[in-house]
């Protein structure tokens, strides 16, 4: 049950309390350029959250089997060579390539799939998919969880990233949904000329931002009340 | 070519004011919004984007008659990855407290898109002096956005600027200002000034003609 009182309070964590586009600033570009109609806004969110999803499963497992200090497969590779055993390899300092290598290609994987199996879904992603890879929120994910990979007493399962990663997406997703919204009402108001565009776009995401810092300590009811509920 | 490439000269003044990565293409957002809550973030931050950003451009000019189109996305974003592995180790040798307080801001500059942007509009189609030349306009642009921001930020927010008092001491500091929806607020702001100072300065040269 620990298990998922984790899993839970992970999911809010980067879902709400520190929202990834709110709270650590990733994923800005296309929350300022494809945030003007609510359905291009959500697809762009389930879109980056399908992604997220993939780069993070395979960027765990790069890390918890190659990059990581003390990863098996390098160990491995090193003894077979006839290193010395007792020399721990710590390869993360590949970890940034490998992790945009990760990231494009899956992009990639992901715009053939859809495109060969979901037709009317790839239109309407349209130019969304290939900007993905420029999207900070999927690499900054892919940080978080080397973080977490880094000292060999508590790392994280691959349960514990993928649920990092969706409630990322998720995160993601809601903001650009609630912008969207937003702007489209904006429309019709009487904003100052220097200030339309991105001007307005930027207060309104500030004003969005205090709104999400009322989520601050959230976790701590949420962890009591889950104990009070599963024991 | 019909059309007369920008000299090196022209491409570093555009860098710099007309078109500034932060206030006129709204590019590389995310390192703007995150670490200009005080001058030094700021700066170390754009010194390590400069270095990324100048490297790379320079590198992408001396192989640009290799570069197959299809490819050239990923040849960037590598390159670009490259050198900010090397940033990111020099700054935690060097600077470690920075280095702890950038955290992940720094390996984020691969995907700061005024990186890749630079790369695809010049380094792969000009020579290495242009290049060079249209990196520093460009840094030094991007580092003029981001202390700009930076010092309405940390003025309002902790009364100090480059951590020595400027405000008078019974300065109330917002809080809010050094916290995420400052950092919205500001630029958003900002951006508005700079919009107006355009339009009035089109204006008055309408008048004039």
């Amino acid at each position: 049950m620990e298990t998922l009182t984790t899993l839970i309070l992970i999911f809010i964590g980067a879902a709400l309390i520190n929202n990834f586009v709110l709270h650590y600033f990733v994923g800005i570009c296309p929350f300022l350029g494809v945030s003007r109609r609510v359905d291009t806004a959500f697809g762009m969110g389930c879109a980056v959250t399908f992604v997220i999803s993939v780069a993070a499963l395979l960027s765990w497992a790069f890390t918890y089997f190659i990059l990581r200090p003390g990863a098996p497969l390098p160990a491995w590779v090193w003894e077979a060579a006839g290193g010395n055993p007792e020399t721990q390899i710590d390869l993360s300092v590949l970890s940034y390539i490998i992790y945009i290598f990760v990231i494009a290609s899956s992009v990639q994987f992901v715009e053939m799939y859809v495109r060969k199996f979901f037709p009317p879904l790839y239109k309407s992603f349209g130019v969304f998919l290939p900007l993905i890879t420029t999207n900070c929120a999927i690499l900054f994910a892919c940080l978080e969880i080397m973080k977490h990979l880094q000292d060999p007493t508590k790392l994280w399962g691959l349960h514990e990233a993928l649920t990092l990663a969706f409630g990322g997406g998720v995160g993601f997703t809601l903001a650009i949904s609630l912008m969207a919204g937003i702007r489209e009402d904006l429309d019709m108001c009487d904003v100052p000329k220097p200030l339309r565009g991105a001007g307005i776009a930027l207060i309104v995401a500030g004003i969005m931002a205090m709104a999400f810092m009322g989520f601050t300590g959230v976790e701590q009811g949420v962890q009591t009340a889950l104990g009070s509920l599963l024991k | 070519m019909a059309q007369d490439e920008p000299t090196a000269l022209e491409r570093f003044i555009n860098g710099v004011l007309p078109e500034n990565a932060v206030y006129r293409q709204l590019l590389g957002m995310c390192p703007t919004l995150a670490v200009t809550n005080g001058m030094k973030p700021a700066i170390t931050m754009a010194c390590a984007t400069a270095f990324a950003l100048i490297c790379a451009n320079i590198m992408i000019s001396l192989i640009r008659g290799l570069l197959k189109p299809h490819l050239r996305i990923l040849v960037f974003t590598l390159t670009i990855a490259t050198f900010v592995t090397i940033a990111d180790k020099l700054l935690a040798a060097y600077m470690y407290d920075m280095s702890k307080q950038l955290g992940p801001y720094v390996p984020l500059i691969i995907v700061n898109c005024v990186i890749i942007s630079r790369c695809e509009i010049c380094a792969s189609k000009q020579g290495l002096r242009v290049a060079a030349a249209d990196g520093i306009g460009m840094s030094l642009g991007f580092a003029l956005g981001l202390a700009s921001i930076a010092t309405v930020r940390e003025i309002l927010g902790s009364g100090t600027w480059f951590g020595l008092h400027v405000m008078p001491g019974s300065w109330p500091a917002w809080g809010i200002m050094v916290l995420p929806p400052g950092a919205f607020l500001t630029l958003g702001l900002l951006l508005g000034a700079a919009e107006w100072v355009v339009r009035k300065r089109a204006e008055r040269a309408k008048e004039g003609k």
